[in-house]
């Protein structure tokens, strides 16, 4: 399971990276994003893969740490999710507007000579 | 708990309260909106001018105030933490902010709409990033600061500006997949992220462990030093300093110093035995050769100012990475100073630019939609326009600190940085060549700068520019704390060497912090 996962993230974190430095905006951003799901996904695991525990304790019961999953990891990754889509939802705001007030959709505003 | 521990929260409180009071508010009430801003900035000046005299004068043991949020005993919960150096920190973040809004008053506080609120959460995001002591709480402030800084950048709203913050949302972004990607990380490897207990974790870790949080570290270098703006990471900068309006630009000097400043306290805390070091030295090193560089090659004010600060954060990254108690505190001294200055060019750089391109045609057309009356000001004197004068003079006193060019802080800063370097017996390498690589930034920047003055001040025959003081006062401002610095160097380099020999002792954060009692609820008393 660690490797389909190491590989998953791997893939989907280049994929980003080649999209991030690809000269439209709107390419720039699905690399943004898919690079933030990678980094999520990131995060999850590395609170360890677990099957079948829950990150909460049951009331009264008494606690035992080993049938627990890790819950830090799930709250970062929450934390995560709304800041990544809120700012990517900003950039999406600022590529339609430069996309509108330069009239290229270049990250550079202008097209490039030839 | 003593009552004024909770002084610790007001720097984050009080921009957080206020930004989103203003937020309904309409532009109608833009008097209004500014006075309440105005109002949380002085107020926040004030905590941090009390937090200064109650991390130096005793209240804490050690000058350390610990604050746990919720009252959640450490390790578990988000401590607040005030010490000496954030202390400074806040007080030069209120200064700015009250230099920026005041300069912004006038003009650029009522094109747009939410100016006043996203600069309130500017502050709070800086405060919050200076006070807090976990790690994941920092990507949290990390993102406020940054979210209401994209909204500034596009403050003022026009090609330039989209095109540079595009770049800049695009670069932040990406920063802060880094940052956490190294907090995973560091998680994984250690299994906290409070920064105290993650100091104690790394000095018991096996070797053997060492590998993961390092790497872990590094991705979160990366990403303070790319709000650092080390050299290769800091193209993002002058275009977007130049771009961005002059209040803005200024709180973004000192956005690149929050990055230094988390540098500065985290490897120090974590690494004190000098892992990682090096590459501060010599990548900071390599950024003054860069921004020396980039100073010479340029003519307009705004990247002029922009490679400015990547001179200074060079500067400030080999002088951490050099390892050095005293020459962290003459650094401090640098730190605050170069903010002072490059702030204050950075406003004064609009002034100077209606001098040199008749700007005012393109914000006319903004100031119009925006319904902002402005009448033609008289000039300020008849004559000797006493406008011209005025902004020179304020260009010359920038220059003498930007270059280190006595008598203002500049000189007194590189002095007590090379008193500190010349410590060592026998002086090593590495020293000398800072020493030069400072020397020589120095003259670079007189001559970038003086070249720019002569242009614009003596071989121009142009009107002088219509000045008005809500706009002239901040800068003066700015520039006369840097005089007060120089004045008062003994006082406050003293207090900087406390500063340094706090955060070069990790031991007490680990002992203070963890140590911090939760204050019993009366549930617990009555509990049987």
């Amino acid at each position: 399971m660690e490797t389909v996962i190491a590989l998953a993230i791997g893939i989907v974190f280049g994929a980003g990276i080649w999209l991030v430095l690809r000269p439209r905006t709107f390419q720039v951003l699905c690399g943004l994003m898919l690079m933030s799901y990678a980094v999520n996904l990131f995060i999850f695991a590395m609170g360890r893969l677990w099957v079948d525990r829950p990150p909460l304790t049951p009331a009264g019961k008494p606690v035992d740490p080993a049938a627990l999953a890790d819950p830090l990891p799930q709250a970062l990754v929450l934390t995560a999710i709304v800041i990544g889509f809120a700012t990517t939802a900003l950039y999406l705001v600022v590529m339609i507007g430069a996309r509108g007030l330069t009239g290229t959709d270049h990250v550079d505003g202008r097209e490039p000579e030839r | 708990m003593r009552a004024f521990e909770h002084l610790l929260l007001a720097p984050i409180l009080l921009p957080l309260l206020c930004g989103a009071a203003l937020a309904p508010l309409t532009q109608g009430w833009h008097r209004l909106k500014f006075g309440l801003g105005y109002a949380s900035v002085l107020g926040q000046l004030a905590a941090a001018l009390a937090l200064v005299r109650m991390t130096d004068g005793g209240y804490w043991q050690d000058g350390i105030g610990v604050y746990l949020a919720a009252n959640w005993a450490a390790p578990f919960g988000i401590a607040l933490v005030a010490d000496r150096l954030a202390a400074l920190m806040l007080l030069l973040t209120a200064l700015l902010g009250l230099a920026a809004l005041h300069f912004a008053m006038r003009r650029w506080g009522r094109i747009g709409v939410h100016f006043h609120t996203l600069f309130q959460f500017l502050l709070m995001g800086i405060n919050g990033a200076f006070l807090t002591h976990d790690l994941f709480n920092l990507f949290v402030f990390f993102e406020v600061m940054l979210a209401a800084s994209y909204g500034l950048v596009l403050h003022g709203y026009n090609a330039e500006r989209l095109r540079a913050s595009l770049q800049y949302i695009a670069v932040n972004l990406a920063a802060s997949l880094l940052f956490l990607l190294g907090a995973a990380v560091i998680y994984a490897a250690a299994g906290t992220l409070n920064m105290a207990d993650l100091a104690a974790r790394i000095q018991a870790m096996p070797a053997a462990d060492l590998g993961l949080l390092r790497i872990g570290a590094t991705a979160l270098a990366l990403a303070f030093l790319i709000k650092g703006a080390m050299w290769p990471l800091c193209f993002w900068l002058p275009t977007t300093y130049a771009a961005a309006s002059p209040p803005v630009a200024a709180m973004l000097v000192l956005m690149t110093k929050v990055g230094t400043y988390a540098i500065l306290r985290l490897a120090l805390l974590w690494f004190p035995s000098g892992w990682g070091y090096d590459a501060l030295l010599w990548g900071g090193m390599a950024t003054i050769v860069f921004g020396a560089a980039g100073m010479l090659a340029t003519d307009s004010a705004g990247r002029m100012a922009g490679y400015g600060a990547i001179v200074s954060s060079g500067t400030l990254l080999a002088v951490i990475g050099y390892g050095q108690p005293s020459l962290v505190a003459a650094g401090l001294f640098y730190l605050v100073g170069s903010t002072l200055a490059i702030a204050a060019f950075l406003l004064l750089a609009e002034l100077v630019d209606r001098i040199r391109t008749p700007r005012e045609a393109v914000l006319a057309v903004t100031m119009e939609a925006w319904a902002v009356e402005d009448k033609p000001d008289e000039p300020m004197g008849q004559g000797v326009p006493a406008a011209m004068a005025t902004l020179a003079l304020a260009f010359g006193a920038c220059t003498l600190v930007i270059a280190g060019l006595p008598p203002l802080s500049g000189f007194v800063a590189k002095f007590s940085l090379f008193h500190a370097l010349l410590e060592r017996d026998p002086v090593p390498g590495a020293a000398w060549v800072l020493m030069a690589l400072v020397l020589v930034s120095g003259l670079v920047s007189v001559m970038a700068l003086m070249r720019f003055g002569v242009r614009t001040f003596w071989a121009t025959r142009a009107a002088p520019p219509a000045l008005h003081l809500s706009e002239v006062l901040p800068v003066v401002f700015l520039l006369g704390l840097t005089a007060v610095m120089s004045v008062q160097a003994s006082p406050i380099l003293a207090y900087l060497g406390r500063a340094s020999e706090g955060i070069h002792r990790p031991g007490d954060y680990v002992e203070r912090v963890l140590r911090h009692a939760p204050v019993p609820g009366p549930a617990q008393e009555e509990a049987p």
